[in-house]
């Protein structure tokens, strides 16, 4: 099984339009399986329609105040390293957003007066189109945490389908969410776009995929539009450019109107081809 | 009535620190006994996540029950201070605690 992460440092650059058309030219050949981990914002939906297979709400653990039990010792406000609790005069607030489940509050209270119970946090739901199994992970409005939520998508996903390649759509930035979503993948491919923001942003998300050790290639986005310093530093580095995506008005306003670009671009089918055998030639990861 | 300022530094001149979580200092007056008191509150820097709450959560246990500041705390916090009944008065941002305690006075 291959888990192909699709990131970028910036926003915007195409991740979700290289995810949807990647997959679909996929599930041409074989099996395949595309998950939405932008839990912030997914969008792969606008593209991938499909049978509604499930849906499953996920929770997440926070402590529970039991006013009758608590001594007001003090001891769960030391431990919290994210001060998610707060003695306010004879009680005891738990702030949920701030809380990240690590249970020590709830095992180490004394009068066991912080029992964990459950939250919903947000909802997975799986799509099947044919040889296209879709899941996508949704962050309920105002969560402020995804990575605990990216983290059950993928489980969830590898036990209600199988197949030998899986693509990752994931949330931009360098942040937590970002490095939950690539943290398991065999080959990172970053939707990379020639401007100088583009370059810049690309470059944070370069440092970060060498921090966590995780091999990448590059796809130009918008090739044509801005200037060639990105194009240039990936040839100097010998970081592998594996497609170019035209900067084509036409694309944008199919993309704009949900189609995938394989119906309604048929010169890109080439270099969704050349994607497809960069990911086949890589290693099998038999675990 | 103690009176906590959001300030970043230690008297009457300091300047008031528009974040709440992460203010410099927080500059206490109570108006009773005349008393001016400065609370370090520089730590909180090394603290990643809740700043808010802490900060409140301090100001709560100094027994205050009017806070000056900026930019206001963001909803955890609020929920603290509200809970422990202190009133909150934002928009003193860039005057001296002097002044914003004469502003508050001349509004009051």
């Amino acid at each position: 099984m291959k888990k192909i992460a699709i990131a970028s440092g910036k926003g915007g650059t195409g991740k979700t339009f290289l995810s949807t058309n990647l997959a679909a030219w996929i599930a041409q050949k074989e099996a395949v399986t595309l998950l939405d981990l932008d839990a912030e914002a997914p969008n792969c939906h606008l593209f991938i329609k499909g049978e509604r297979k499930s849906e499953a709400i996920q929770y997440k653990m926070i402590p529970h105040w039991d006013a009758q039990r608590c001594t007001l010792c003090g001891d769960c406000l030391s431990l919290c390293h994210f001060n998610a609790l707060v003695k306010v005069q004879q009680e005891i607030m738990v702030f949920p957003q701030l809380c990240h489940s690590c249970y020590a509050c709830s095992e180490l209270c004394l009068e066991a007066a912080l029992p964990m119970k459950k939250i919903p946090i947000g909802r997975i739901t799986h799509i099947q189109n044919r040889n296209l199994a879709f899941f996508e992970s949704r962050l309920n409005i105002g969560e402020e945490q995804a990575v605990p939520l990216i983290s059950k998508t993928k489980k969830y996903a590898q036990n209600q389908s199988r197949s030998e390649i899986t693509i990752y759509d994931c949330p931009p930035g360098t942040a937590c969410p970002a490095v939950e979503a690539v943290k398991d993948a065999h080959l990172v491919i970053l939707a990379a776009e020639p401007t100088p923001f583009g370059f810049h942003d690309f470059k944070l998300m370069m440092h970060l995929l060498n921090e966590l050790q995780k091999p990448f290639a590059v796809v130009i986005n918008k090739y044509g539009s801005g200037d060639s310093h990105l194009e240039d530093f990936c040839l100097e580095r010998k970081i592998p450019i594996i497609a170019k995506i035209p900067h084509s008005r036409k694309i944008a306003e199919n993309y704009a109107r949900g189609k995938l670009a394989l119906d309604t671009n048929q010169e890109l089918t080439s270099e969704f081809d050349q994607i497809f055998h960069f990911i086949r030639q890589l290693k099998r990861d038999e675990e | 009535m103690k009176i906590a300022f959001t300030t970043k530094g230690t008297d009457w001149d300091a300047e008031i620190d528009p974040r709440f979580g992460r203010t410099e200092y927080l500059l206490l007056y109570d108006d009773e006994t005349k008393t001016l008191q400065s609370i370090d509150n520089r730590e909180i820097n090394q603290k990643q996540h809740g700043a808010g709450p802490q900060t409140a959560q301090k100001i709560t246990e100094l027994d205050v029950q009017l806070l000056i500041t900026g930019n206001g705390p963001g909803g955890n916090a609020a929920m603290v201070l509200e809970k422990a009944g202190v009133r909150i008065l934002t928009g003193y941002a860039n005057l001296s605690a002097k002044d914003a305690y004469q502003r508050f006075l001349s509004e009051k």
